[in-house]
């Protein structure tokens, strides 16, 4: 995770998502799906500027396709935020940084 | 809330399609130091990179024997044009200002001033007006093959629309999809005859014709598409577990209204021959001007123009 950015995979998963303490918003994409690419620079940018107050993840579901049945993904990009081990905000499609920002806002601890 | 304000700058390209970016390459090319305001991320095509983003191999643009991925061609344009010296805001414009000079364009509370404009906003695709529709989005209805053809591996589903995106669409869904019907509101096909001959022989593709889809049917995800027939009026319903739109384009133009010409499907218009809009100053190029052609490489030859007819405009200035 040299981007700040963790990589999730059907081995992690399940354990990433409970132990964490922080929400983490989770990317599932695939090298096919162009859409997906244009998430990259706007998901790096978020990892910086919340680093500490949200977790970025990605999930592969081309590799990983349990998972992403598991979470009825028919569509990507689709954008899930997890907090307290939970599924709280499922988001479909690709979108801009203001409007992703402004849709996990909720989840997301206000600077102190 | 208060205006931001930025250095003025000699041109702003709006959109970043292979218009706006052919564009920004001859005019980075002149030293015009381009600002591109390239859209941002979304799964329709209104995005940067524009309707290419969601292809897969293009198989007729020049210089490419081999073919090329839609998104990789258009991540070599954007490359090509930052190597000349482009800058680019990954936003979209929300408001314009063309009534006086410099030209100014907003992005929320940001406003951006220059001498001359480019537009190249393209089209994007129309979806079907269903009053339901918005909820099936990720749930079987798809704006994007490419990107959703994946999860419907050995189910049956149906593509909307009978033009080339419709059929080449379709073709590519039968990678995955057991069985992909195509539904036609008319009796035969708009699609370039190559496309049309690769579906008839595809064993997995059917046709529906004399067909328009009048609801969507699911409880949580879509299970299946009411039909009227066009000529009888019969109903029917075809079960489905996903649903592709192809059914044509309109142009991102709504920001333009009262304030550039435009034909009444809402293009822009351009003076014949050249990319001059009404506006002296401000330039058209690419799918937002073109319901005709509407190909990447003629797209890529009006964004030269632009530039061209741009960088003259601005010589003349002095």
């Amino acid at each position: 995770m040299a981007d700040g950015i963790v990589t999730l995979t059907s081995a992690n998963f399940d354990e990433t998502i409970k132990s964490s303490a922080t929400p983490i918003l989770v990317d599932f994409w695939a090298e096919w799906c162009g859409p997906c690419k244009a998430m990259n620079p706007v998901l790096a940018e978020i990892a910086k500027e919340q680093s500490g107050k949200v977790i970025i993840a990605k999930l592969n579901v081309d590799e990983h396709g349990d998972i992403a049945q598991r979470f009825s993904v028919m569509s990507i990009p689709t954008m899930m935020l997890f907090s307290g081990g939970e599924m709280k905000k499922k988001m479909i499609g690709a979108k801009g940084k203001p409007q992703l920002l402004a849709e996990i806002a909720e989840f997301i601890p206000t600077k102190s | 809330m208060s205006t931001i304000e930025t250095t003025p700058q000699k041109v702003i390209i709006i959109g970043s399609g292979p218009a706006g970016l052919t564009a920004a390459i001859y005019t980075a090319r002149a030293n015009l130091a381009p600002l591109v305001i390239e859209g941002e991320p979304s799964s329709t095509s209104d995005q940067p990179g524009g309707q290419l983003m969601l292809t897969t191999e293009v198989e007729n643009f020049p210089g490419f024997p081999e073919g090329v991925m839609g998104p990789d061609l258009m991540m070599k344009f954007r490359e090509q044009a930052a190597r000349f010296n482009t800058t680019f805001i990954t936003e979209k414009v929300t408001k314009v200002d063309f009534s006086q000079r410099p030209f100014a364009v907003w992005v929320r509370d940001t406003k951006y001033t220059a001498d001359s404009i480019i537009v190249s906003t393209g089209a994007q695709s129309i979806m079907l007006g269903l009053e339901n529709e918005s909820r099936f989005y990720g749930h079987g209805l798809s704006t994007c093959a490419t990107c959703d053809g994946f999860f419907f591996r050995g189910q049956e589903i149906a593509v909307v629309g009978g033009g080339d995106s419709a059929i080449e669409e379709a073709t590519f869904l039968t990678k995955f999809a057991s069985k992909v019907t195509i539904v036609h509101r008319r009796d035969s096909l708009r699609a370039s005859k190559i496309m049309q001959d690769r579906a008839r022989n595809n064993p997995k593709i059917e046709f529906k014709w004399n067909s328009q889809v009048t609801e969507i049917i699911g409880a949580n995800k879509l299970e299946g598409i009411g039909l009227v027939d066009t000529v009888t009026g019969a109903t029917s319903k075809m079960a489905v577990t996903g649903l592709f739109v192809a059914i044509g384009h309109r142009p991102n133009t709504d920001l333009f209204k009262n304030v550039l010409d435009m034909q009444a499907n809402g293009y822009l218009l351009t003076r014949p021959g050249s990319s001059y809009t009404n506006i002296d100053g401000v330039f058209a190029c690419g799918d937002v001007q073109d319901h005709i052609y509407r190909q990447a490489i003629t797209a890529a030859g009006s964004g030269c123009m632009a530039a061209i007819d741009c960088e003259r405009w601005l010589e003349a200035q002095h």
